[in-house]
């Protein structure tokens, strides 16, 4: 396989994720739009270290690659925190409408429009 | 292919110095300590045992920095002569450390001050609703602790984020300083809506440049073969590769570095995480992240992209100076202009805080020569901020902090000392000579004129004379305007609260009448290790 086909499908990856953040309300579609991101990165990182330009193949690409997985997944810790703080307040994970006035009623379930396309 | 070289390879442990390693250990272990000590000691003491701690370990790891002074070595050394260039101690890296240390003890005395508003500014229990039976229970309790070990954690990674000498480090310790902010920013007391919704937008958004940096990373690992900064400059200058790789690479990674000090297109989170954290935590914020993302940006560029003082080394400067002195002007500009409509103090701050970001860069741009100057800049700055807050943090009313500006007019007549020491800091910030503003601002534009990059200089001293109308403003507004009916008060400070603000003045009066001290140190502190 020829070495370009990994890094232009982690270029796609990576374009994929950068329109879900920017383009969904939902936080955690976008949360998991970065996971798509740090994704695409672990990708790039290894077929690196496989078929590198010039040099022999390293190993440092799949040890970054296993440093990005953990930060990743701490990252999302955080971030799924926040957003549950987030779901408590206000019964949605919407983004796009977040309130500071005061205490709004609080819904039970999730933002219905969820699964909605931008 | 690899896996099998991987088996066959000897590891070859490199030997720590752990004198080099001390003030991070330092600070990591009294992060790590305050975690434990949250869980073992009863509540009754946990707020004397976490600050004793904290401080404790600040004033240690300072005083740790001090047998490293003089030294130009990496921290690791492997026994076959190879670099492992993770963590360097160079002059500037320990200047930039003791920075945030220094800056970070001030922080953690605004962070413990719990006179001025009871209870402290953080809240007593994070995960309860806002505006539930519980919340009105919680509000009653003092302040949680977690947030010491919190932020010595945030120290502590941007400390590592000064000294890290690769990619991988650098990556690390930009996520360790930026997810206890992340979390820190959520956790005021009062205002909590506002506050949480700062930290969602914070987080979303630093996920966000943090995904990018490491896109950055990627691709200079793929052009250069290594992540080590020393290796990526060597690669430039022995590649006769297209640099498609290198320049992307290189974008990707200023962009990340650029959102973290708050430069122009990548600004947008920072008047609202600003005015929404507590304001301790938006000094901690505005002093040491600010110390720390400019020291990373200037180790990044000095050593792989250019050629670190080094006439014989190679230099990308040609590439990317066109872009930097976009934001850099950019910055400047926008930072100024948006800070002469905003009415509400913290935000004032927040976008003179990008403005600050600005000149910064233009010491960041002219390299190694106004690398000492940029130095001194960021703890003139670091200090003033840091005072700045300090004294908001003071004005109050019964819903808490009263930040409008209109409300703060005329409180000169009855708090007239509060007035003076928050004129001085006014006037440090718009750069009147016997301040540490002007002292700051001098070194940074003469250092960039003997560089060679007038137009910025020209740019700077026009945007510092539109900066200086909304502080005068201010200025006006304490002590020539009557005051409104229902005005805040101005609290006494506290003991902590006090000294960070007598801290800070004295550095701002000190620094701007006297600063060839301070010059002396970061002349001496020399250039970025990049042999």
């Amino acid at each position: 396989m020829h070495p370009v086909i990994p890094y232009v499908l982690a270029c796609l990856l990576f374009g994929v994720g950068v329109y879900g953040v920017l383009v969904r309300r939902n936080a955690v579609m976008m949360l998991a739009a970065v996971e798509l991101m740090l994704g695409a990165v672990n990708l790039l990182l290894i077929t690196a270290d496989v078929a590198p330009l010039h040099g022999d193949s390293g190993h440092t690409g799949q040890t970054f690659a296993l440093f990005v997985i953990v930060i990743a997944a701490a990252e999302v810790g955080v971030g799924l925190a926040l957003v549950l703080k987030l779901y408590r307040l206000r019964g949605s994970i919407d983004t796009d409408g977040i309130d500071t006035e005061g205490p709004v009623e609080r819904s039970v379930s999730m933002s219905d429009r969820a699964g909605e396309a931008p | 292919m690899s896996t099998m070289v991987l088996a066959e390879t000897q590891m070859n442990f490199p030997t720590l110095d752990y004198v080099g390693l001390a003030p991070l250990m330092i600070v990591f272990g009294v992060a790590f300590l305050g975690i434990l000590l949250e869980a073992l000691v009863p509540k009754a003491y946990r707020y004397i045992v976490q600050l004793a701690l904290a401080a404790g370990g600040l004033l240690a790891a300072l005083v740790m920095i001090i047998p490293n002074v003089g030294d130009h070595r990496p921290a690791l050394v492997t026994g076959d002569g190879s670099r492992v260039d993770s963590i360097v101690i160079d002059g500037p890296g320990l200047f930039l450390m003791g920075t945030i240390l220094v800056l970070g003890l001030v922080s953690i005395l605004l962070i413990a001050e719990r006179r001025v508003a009871s209870g402290g500014a953080f809240v007593a229990q994070a995960a309860v609703p806002v505006g539930s039976r519980a919340d009105v229970d919680q509000a009653r309790k003092e302040g949680l602790t977690e947030v010491f070990p919190l932020t010595m954690f945030a120290i502590g990674g941007m400390m590592l984020f000064c000294v890290a000498g690769d990619l991988l480090t650098l990556f690390i310790a930009l996520e360790a300083f930026s997810l206890p902010l992340y979390m820190l920013c959520g956790l005021a007391r009062r205002k909590r809506l506002l506050s949480q919704e700062a930290a969602m937008k914070y987080f979303l958004l630093g996920a966000f440049a943090s995904a990018f940096f490491i896109y950055g990373v990627a691709l200079l690992y793929g052009y250069a073969g290594s992540v080590q900064l020393v290796d990526i400059n060597a690669a430039v200058a022995a590649s006769g590769n297209s640099q498609v790789l290198l320049l992307a690479g290189l974008g990707l990674l200023a962009v990340a570095l650029l959102f973290k000090a708050a430069a122009v297109p990548f600004h947008v989170w920072t008047p609202d995480v600003y005015t929404g954290a507590p304001t301790p935590i938006t000094a901690l914020m505005a002093a040491c992240t600010k110390v720390a993302a400019f020291g990373g940006l200037l180790r990044v560029f000095n050593v792989a992209f250019a050629n670190s003082g080094n006439p014989d080394g190679t230099s990308l400067a040609w590439d990317w100076e066109p872009i930097m002195i976009t934001v850099a002007i950019a910055t400047m500009v926008v930072g100024s202009i948006l800070a002469v409509t905003q009415t509400d103090i913290k935000r004032l701050l927040a976008y003179s805080s990008i403005a600050n970001a600005g000149y910064l860069l233009v010491g960041v741009i002219a390299l190694g020569q106004a690398l000492g100057a940029t130095l001194f800049y960021l703890v003139a700055y670091g200090f003033t901020v840091l005072a700045a807050f300090a004294v908001v943090t003071l004005v109050r009313d019964s819903a808490g902090e009263a930040t409008h500006l209109s409300r703060w007019a005329g409180l000169a007549k009855r708090s007239p000392r509060f007035a003076l020491i928050f004129t001085l800091l006014m006037l440090a910030f718009a750069g009147i000579p016997l301040t540490s503003g002007f002292a700051a601002k001098f070194a940074v534009f003469s250092s960039a004129l003997e560089a060679g990059q007038t137009g910025l200089v020209i740019v700077g001293v026009l945007s510092s004379v539109i900066l200086a109308f909304p502080y005068l403003k201010v200025v006006v507004l304490l002590w020539l305007q009557q005051p409104v009916d229902d005005a805040p008060s101005v609290s006494l400070p506290g003991p902590m609260t006090g000294a960070a603000v007598a801290l800070g003045v004295i550095a701002t009066v000190l620094l701007g009448v006297a600063p060839q001290f301070l010059l002396n140190i970061v002349e001496g502190a020399g250039q970025f290790l990049a042999q």
